[in-house]
């Protein structure tokens, strides 16, 4: 390697320019969601047809093929936000405001969906739609810290304000959730007794798995489209800002 | 279809429950990327918005 | 250290002297309290269980009410720009704020709690227990708060956000609190809640300083 200090546009230098992070991530879109799309239509195909009931559980393991993607999900959203948080505060990485504000309501929606699948599975396995378990107890906290980030967001006017405050506080509810973790396992089974199904149980089979396997990679792919074209979004959205400011200031003078 | 069992109306539930999440989760991205669209042409930046620097 | 100990004495006499400020607080957390047995019915066994609760949750509400406090008016009259601009680093200003906040916000709740363990017909143990987990637990409650105030402080309708958005980040802190005054698992449970809480509010207390100073500064710009 030499030293050049002149600027190139090396891949980094141009991921964190906006115009050229969607000019070159544009082309992926399609592709992707189209990848997104059979994978859905195999996993589905697999999930409700081409798959035997288990042995336990019955028809219902079914449900566990939307309801894992989806609480993996919960928790990779979270992820891929504090990777950006640290993006935004360490490196003042312009991409990582915006991924960091396009995932925040697409980790609370598939938190949700999470939490919703999970209590339709509670109802036939435990006998009740709601348990304070340890783990929907720790997804129902993670619900909320994604709906006060996103509602932390909507309080700000300028954006690049709020994405430095953001980044802190995801930052912070980094370090807690697993504290919280921590906490609600203890006092889950200090509250419960012991009947309660646990659901390690048995190895899972092949034909469970292969279904399992296309479902989280489907939901996986979704997630990634759907980021990268809410960041596009969310760049044109600030391109307006500063055009319509600059708009404001033109008609004053 | 085949038959759900015992249980079919709480799977076909969370099926429905989530693909009309997931549906919604596309259209609102897919709407906020038309309607950003829009409003970058009405300014008369329909092009640039790729090339621009902020 | 010399401004750290004059932010403190400043933030002690400011909400000494608004007076009325403090009283206030404390008789919401004993009406909190009070309110409870005209929801669930005056049976006093019945109250007697749930009264560690009743009394976490009240001095829980009554520390979120103080948050707007903490740094809104310095905000507004444009302190907090020369706290920023200060030859101490901003964290220990935080830092001054949080114990202070502790001080007129915390202690005088813990000094109540009393009158509530009397309506709450609580026993002689659980009382002492209950009064040394509010005093290992509430630090962490003024940390979690100086953040959640710190990262609204710049928002104009920062009111409500606040509490929004730590009261998911003090759930450890309401269980280990609870945790440590009724020992569902056992003493030895108990025991754990109480080591666990501590180090929960060592924890908050060292590090939320560095962040609410990082949210604060960053945020101003």
């Amino acid at each position: 390697m030499t030293i050049d200090t002149t600027p190139k546009m090396t891949w980094w230098n141009r991921l964190s320019h906006p115009g050229q992070f969607v000019a070159l991530t544009r082309p992926l879109v399609l592709p992707l969601a189209l990848l997104t799309g059979v994978l859905f239509a195999v996993g589905l195909w697999y999930g409700l047809f081409s798959s035997p009931p288990e042995k336990y559980m019955g028809d219902t393991v079914r449900i566990m093929y939307v309801h894992v993607p989806t609480a993996w999900l919960s928790q990779f959203v979270y992820a891929t936000m504090a990777v950006s948080a640290l993006g935004t505060l360490v490196w003042r990485h312009p991409m990582a405001d915006v991924s960091m504000k396009a995932a925040a309501p697409l980790g609370a929606a598939f938190t949700a969906m999470a939490l919703f699948t999970g209590s339709l599975w509670g109802r036939p396995t435990w006998g009740t739609f709601w348990e304070w378990d340890g783990r929907m107890t720790s997804t129902l906290v993670l619900l909320f810290i994604y709906l006060g980030i996103v509602a932390l967001w909507r309080a700000f006017d300028d954006q690049l304000r709020a994405a430095r405050v953001v980044a802190v506080f995801t930052l912070v509810g980094a370090v807690n959730i697993p504290i919280i973790k921590f906490s609600v396992d203890w006092w889950s089974t200090l509250h419960q007794p012991a009947s309660v199904f646990r659901a390690d149980g048995p190895t899972m089979p092949g034909e469970i798995l292969t279904p399992l396997f296309v479902m989280f990679f489907a939901f996986t792919f979704l997630f990634i489209t759907l980021q990268l074209a809410a960041m596009h979004t969310e760049v044109r959205r600030r391109r307006i800002t500063t055009l319509e400011r600059r708009a404001a200031r033109g008609d004053a003078r | 279809m085949i038959a759900l069992g015992a249980h079919a109306e709480f799977i076909i539930a969370a099926y429905v429950g989530v693909f009309a999440g997931l549906a919604a989760l596309i259209g609102w991205t897919v709407f906020a990327a038309r309607q950003t669209k829009r409003r970058l042409e009405e300014l008369g930046d329909g092009q640039r918005a790729n090339s621009s620097a902020q | 250290m010399n401004g750290f100990w004059s932010v403190l004495s400043r933030e002690i006499r400011l909400s000494l002297r608004g007076g009325g400020e403090i009283l206030t607080l404390v008789l919401f957390f004993v009406i909190v309290g009070a309110v409870v047995p005209f929801a669930v019915g005056p049976d006093k066994a019945l109250l007697a269980r749930i009264a560690p609760g009743i009394v976490w949750i009240a001095a829980f509400l009554a520390m979120l009410l103080g948050l707007e406090k903490l740094f809104g008016p310095d905000r507004a009259d444009g302190t907090l720009a020369l706290y920023r601009l200060a030859d101490i680093p901003l964290s220990a200003v935080v830092a001054a704020k949080v114990i202070a906040h502790w001080l007129t916000a915390a202690l005088p709740l813990i000094l109540a709690s009393p009158v509530l363990a009397l309506l709450l017909a609580m026993d002689a143990t659980s009382f002492w227990r209950t009064v040394l987990s509010l005093l290992l637990g509430t630090p962490a409650l003024a940390g979690f708060g100086a953040i959640g105030a710190a990262v609204t402080v710049a928002t104009r309708r920062g009111g409500l956000l606040a509490p929004i958005l730590i009261a998911p980040l003090s759930v450890p802190v309401l269980i280990f609190g609870v945790g440590a005054i009724a020992p569902t698992g056992g003493p030895d449970q108990a025991q754990a809640a109480i080591l666990l809480l501590a180090a929960l509010s060592l924890m908050v207390v060292v590090l939320s300083p560095f962040a609410a100073a990082l949210a604060i500064d960053w945020g101003e710009d």
